[in-house]
């Protein structure tokens, strides 16, 4: 309340000021070179400047007013922190002092506490040379995804992918808590999860290596969306002096399109063992195996075994203008039903250059048959050409050619523009 | 019923189960820069491992699992922050498994707090600039002021994690300091003749080097962070280089040199390829060293006649 006089005050200095700038300004007129002297019989060029010289009174009123807001909302504040300093922005968040220990940490202090945003948009142009029952249209906003990610507390992160499509409308493509550093080197997550199911399973749609899903994890795990369900997750680094080697193991309730649980007791299980090695400093080598388990929708079980390999290459003086990778990925299907027992096996190999700084050269090779009806398997190959103009975004072209296992063909051109705003996301590995 | 539906779960569990492995005081640091730091200040107090090599792009590298087992073991990480490595420290930090190193706890320490950061952008920020970082440029260990406020918070945060050989850390620091202090005086005085040199450098690595060392960067070979060469910025770039006669360019050794290299056949200016971290090159070992080398080269292809002394 002791503030008000003060403010009302200076209110009254506004005008002031105006009652200073005007002589000022006729003093002024008076020494302008003789030119405007010379034309003073003229009565217009005094009238513009009166104009002017009111233009200029009123901007300044304006102006004062709004220091003097800003100077009441600065008062206001200085009250609220007692001392008068501004409060460092994410102390509260990180402990030490300073302002920017945590990626992504924002410095504005309304926002310390938001979570690290971020929107990606898949835009998938498409054509055909099939007599058009493909379903898929010619342009098409594929997918947006935005995520939401933030420390919850000293013990736990939460992740929130939730992706917007035309087909599933809006999905939680992904939310779970994690709880990455428990006691004996065990991590635990919690809520809908992609399952650690070989490679391209757990892979978000921006970070393929392709405009698409390979036939056989279309066919085989868990359809166009993969083994996307609610359930927890543990893992475990197994210490070793030779190589990183981590298990995990999940459990699931049952609700894809491989795996349907119509009993609450009928859990999903999917267990996966990766090991890595670094052969030099530029290679590495990646080798996997997983396994998924549990009950389909014919009321018996299906069992999945799957094995990948990646081969990376990397040259670390030129990490950012070369590199090449290798993988594949196979997998064995197992469908029991009511009269028979369906097995099922279906594979991809890939390989991507890096041709230059923002270019990208990529081959696909896979077959597959289906889960539910075993016969020739598909067969698709793709080349791939894809340009990154930032990190933050780029341009692919996809041929790809498929052989249906009834002898049909069709070739198929993809063309996808993937465009990323807002926290800078790791990139993928 | 119930056995087999369990074997599976606790098969796995089994596999689980192997006791954690575990070190004495074990540093990780994400450059070599930081790591050669710690190992002034903890001596063999200390076991010290860089995660990205010195002749690599530390924007780039990449989140290797061989990294994470590397964090698991880890009593302290330490790093250069301000975005540098923010590419791919994040996801190895969540799958370490190690609360000791995450972000506000003790085995955290991000080496940029407390030193002088240059490029702090004013206003808004937004990608139509490159790559920017928000939060100023992180290349700042290349002052060595700066790497004296480094080996400090280092001091005290080993202290911190080792009471018991605080007075070791102490000792090291002071004997360090002192060496950098000589250095510095060597460097100052070869440098002196050569302050003002105009220099166009390829990416924004080198501010605080320059500021230290008297340079003038005019200009840069990127058209914006992060962005490569192109054609039209070249031109404008070579035309520049010759009205101000600019006689060197600086290149990272990651960085491609076909335009740095069609530069200066269009000016007569020089390409110098400067390692900017420790490792760049091999005889590059220590802090000092990083300095020691880089100077040679810029005072060879600037024509001088002497060398900084050692």
């Amino acid at each position: 309340m002791l503030r008000f006089p003060a403010v009302a005050g200076r209110s009254h200095s506004g005008p002031d000021v105006c009652r200073h700038v005007v002589p000022l300004l006729a003093l002024m007129t008076l020494f302008l070179p003789p030119t405007v002297h010379g034309e003073q019989d003229d009565p217009s060029p005094i009238e513009a400047l009166r104009a002017e010289l009111a233009a200029l009174k009123a901007e300044y009123a304006q102006r004062l007013a709004a220091l003097e807001a800003r100077l009441q909302a600065l008062e206001a504040t200085n009250t609220a922190t007692g001392d008068g300093t501004v409060p460092p922005p994410t102390t509260s968040v990180t402990g030490p002092a300073g302002t920017l220990p945590v990626y992504g940490a924002s410095t504005l202090s309304s926002k310390v506490f938001n979570p690290d945003v971020a929107v990606v948009g898949d835009f998938l142009g498409f054509a055909s040379d099939s007599s058009g029952d493909s379903g898929e249209p010619a342009f098409e906003m594929h997918e947006v995804e935005l995520s939401l990610q933030a420390v919850v507390d000293p013990f736990a992160r939460a992740d929130f992918f939730l992706a917007f499509s035309p087909e599933e409308g809006v999905e939680i493509e992904e939310g779970f808590i994690s709880f990455p550093a428990l006691p004996g080197g065990f991590a635990f997550k919690a809520g809908k999860m992609r399952a650690a199911f070989g490679k391209v399973n757990v892979t978000h749609n921006h970070y393929l290596p392709w405009a698409d899903r390979p036939l056989v994890t279309r066919s085989l795990v868990g359809g166009g969306e993969g083994i996307s369900d609610g359930g927890v997750s543990l893992s475990r680094l197994i210490p070793n002096p030779l190589f990183f080697l981590e298990a995990t193991a999940e459990a699931y309730r049952g609700e894809t399109a491989d795996f349907v649980s119509t009993r609450i007791e009928d859990l999903t299980y999917v267990g996966r063992l990766r090991a890595y090695g670094d052969l030099s400093d530029s290679t590495n080598l990646d080798l996997g195996g997983s396994i998924a388990y549990g009950h389909n929708d014919a009321g018996f079980k299906t069992r999945l075994i799957g094995a990948d390999a990646t081969f990376r290459y990397r040259p670390l003086r030129r990490a950012i203008y070369r590199r090449f990778l290798a993988r594949t990925e196979l997998v064995w299907s197992q469908r029991e039903e009511a009269e028979a027992v369906r097995d099922a096996f279906g594979w991809y190999a890939m390989a991507e250059y890096q041709l230059a700084r923002r270019w990208f050269a990529g081959l696909r090779y896979g077959r597959s048959q289906h889960s539910r009806s075993p016969g020739p398997a598909d067969e698709e190959a793709s080349v791939l050409l894809t340009f990154r103009p930032s990190e933050f975004s780029q341009i692919r072209g996809q041929w790809r050619r498929t052989e249906l296992g009834d002898g049909q063909q069709v070739n198929e051109g993809l063309l996808q523009f993937l465009f990323s705003i807002g926290a800078h996301g790791a990139h993928p590995f | 019923m119930l056995l087999r539906r369990l074997t599976f779960p606790a098969l796995l569990g089994l596999l689980l189960c192997a006791p954690p492995a575990r070190a004495a005081l074990n540093v990780v640091t994400t450059t070599e820069d930081l790591a050669t730091l710690v190992r002034e200040v903890g001596g063999d107090q200390v076991k010290v491992t860089a995660l990205a090599k010195g002749y690599q792009d530390p924007h780039h590298a990449e989140a290797k699992p061989s990294f994470i087992l590397k964090l698991y073991r880890a009593d302290l990480l330490v790093l250069v922050g301000r975005g540098l490595e923010i590419g791919w420290l994040p996801p190895l930090l969540q799958q370490s498994r190690n609360a000791r190193i995450q972000p506000g706890r003790d085995g955290y320490l991000d080496a940029s707090l407390g030193v002088r950061i240059l490029e702090l952008p004013v206003g808004q920020v937004s990608r139509a600039m490159g790559d920017v970082h928000p939060q100023g440029n992180p290349h700042y260990w290349l002052d060595p002021a700066n790497g004296r406020r480094m080996a400090k918070s280092i001091e005290q945060r080993l202290t911190r994690l080792s009471p018991g050989q605080a007075k070791h850390f102490a000792a090291r620091y002071a004997d360090f300091d002192r060496r950098l202090a000589a250095a510095e005086a060597r460097w100052d005085a070869a440098m002196a003749p050569y302050r003002g040199t105009r220099v166009v450098t390829y990416h924004r690595s080198w501010p605080n080097f320059c500021e230290r060392f008297g340079l003038d960067v005019v200009g840069f070979v990127e058209p914006r962070p992060g962005i490569p060469p192109s054609p039209r910025h070249t031109l404008t770039l070579i035309q520049e280089i010759k009205r101000q006669q600019i006689p060197l360019i600086l290149v990272e050794p990651y960085f491609d040199l076909k335009t740095p290299k069609a530069v200066a056949r269009e000016t007569g200016a020089k390409v110098l390829v400067m390692p900017p971290s420790v490792g760049g090159e091999k005889e590059i070992k220590t802090y000092i060293q990083l300095f020691d080398h880089n100077l040679d080269l810029l005072l060879a292809a600037l024509g001088a006649p002497e060398r900084v002394g050692r």
